[in-house]
């Protein structure tokens, strides 16, 4: 049985608790909405790219010459998963997720015989990641000191996969992040990017002159595409983030609350218990006399 | 024939223009372009130059990219630049770091792309001269 005192501190703890969780759930809705934002004003710009390179893949992407952004190696021997976890905590399942869904690939694709690289940008990816395939680590993107996810940081990311890939260092790249979907609901994703994958869209583009050539155009695009996609993925990561955090910030402050409340009642009840105690000893040292 | 046409000027990050336009100046990879109502579906990569809209007003506003591509159709004209501003937000240290960015790139380019990087420096050098710094 806890002293009067001990309950009186524990109340105490678990109300600052519940301050700082509920502080960080305000801030975490913020800066979602500004993610939010982020997110839809970039969407024209991957929405326009999207729409060229599946019109322009369409038409090119069954020649032989088509550029190996677009047709890959001719092999799917070595794999890169770039996984694009939080730099930070505190935010539920939502770096769990995305690691676990890599972790299975993995698995899977060290089974089969393929060799795995590994690329993480975001601190806590690497973490989990680090101690189970540390072997098959290439490269770590650190964002910690990146306040806003700006286009030039995808572009780095952009440059490193692709600098990679004409080194001949992979045959197969994959982005795995979180799909925002809303606060409470966040879909771990995988996307490959290189050899590039355009959903069979109705092809808008069809009866459109290319100045210089279509292969010239796509060429120059391809590089353009991968950073557009990575830019996405960051996006909706940042936006994923946000609302995880937001929900377990949440839930967070509602435990801590109901916490308190259990143990007011336990307080007060074993404070009422020792006033009643006193009252029978000093009744029953009367009734003595 | 439609005396004016949608024009977006897209960046990654957002939309940093969308107006009626009489004509739009395109620095094309292969010679600049000017696109008017009506002309004809044409998808063309741009080269580091001004781009010149010309409002349903007639008012004409200059802007800044640095490479992307343009998708011109008979009812508008989408430019996706990778960096595009209006051309009075060019100052010549933002110039420089491009410049210094597109020489790092033809410094590091393999020997087959050299050409390449270099028109893409010349270009954007050239850039400086149109806006006057």
């Amino acid at each position: 049985m806890p002293s009067l005192k001990d309950l009186k501190n524990r109340i105490a703890s678990v109300k600052n608790t519940r301050k700082i969780t509920k502080a960080m759930q305000m801030v975490s809705a913020a800066k979602l909405r500004r993610a939010q934002d982020a997110a839809v004003s970039a969407r024209p710009y991957a929405e326009r790219m999207t729409a060229v390179m599946t019109g322009l893949a369409a038409s090119v992407g069954t020649s032989d010459s088509a550029p190996r952004l677009l047709s890959g190696t001719g092999s799917d021997q070595t794999h890169l998963l770039v996984v694009m976890t939080a730099e930070r905590g505190l935010c539920g399942g939502f770096n769990s997720t995305i690691v676990r869904l890599a972790r299975h690939r993995i698995n899977e694709l060290l089974a089969a015989g393929k060799t795995v690289k590994i690329l993480t940008v975001g601190k806590k990816g690497r973490e989990q990641l680090k101690r189970e395939y540390g072997k098959l680590f290439v490269g770590h993107v650190d964002l910690t000191e990146v306040k806003r996810v700006g286009y030039e940081n995808a572009q780095a990311i952009a440059r490193d996969i692709l600098g990679r890939f004409e080194a001949g260092e992979f045959d197969v790249a994959t982005l795995y992040y979180n799909r925002f979907q809303s606060v409470i609901s966040q879909i771990p994703t995988p996307r490959q990017i290189i050899p590039a994958q355009f959903e069979a869209e109705a092809v808008a583009t069809a009866g459109y002159d290319y100045e210089p050539g279509e292969e010239a155009i796509l060429a120059d695009l391809l590089p353009r595409a991968v950073a557009t996609q990575v830019f996405t993925a960051l996006l909706e990561n940042g936006a994923s983030e946000q609302g995880a955090r937001m929900s377990a910030m949440d839930s967070a402050t509602r435990n801590a609350g109901e916490m308190i409340d259990k143990l007011t009642i336990q307080y007060n009840r074993s404070r009422q218990a020792a006033i009643t105690k006193e009252l029978i000893e000093i009744i029953s040292g009367a009734e003595a006399l | 024939m439609a005396e004016t046409m949608q024009f977006d000027l897209v960046s990654p990050e957002r939309r940093l223009a969308s107006v009626q336009a009489r004509e739009v100046r395109i620095p094309g990879a292969d010679g600049d372009l000017t696109a008017m109502p009506g002309h004809a579906a044409l998808i063309t990569t741009l080269r580091p130059g001004i781009l010149t809209v010309v409002a349903a007003d007639g008012g004409s506003v200059d802007y800044a990219v640095t490479g992307g591509f343009a998708e011109i159709s008979a009812e508008g004209v989408t430019v996706l630049a990778e960096r595009g501003l209006p051309k009075a937000e060019v100052t010549a240290a933002l110039h420089a770091q491009l410049v210094a960015e597109a020489r790092a790139a033809r410094d590091a380019a393999p020997q087959n792309l050299v050409d390449d990087a270099a028109k893409l420096l010349a270009d954007m050098e050239a850039l400086g001269t149109h806006i006057g710094l």
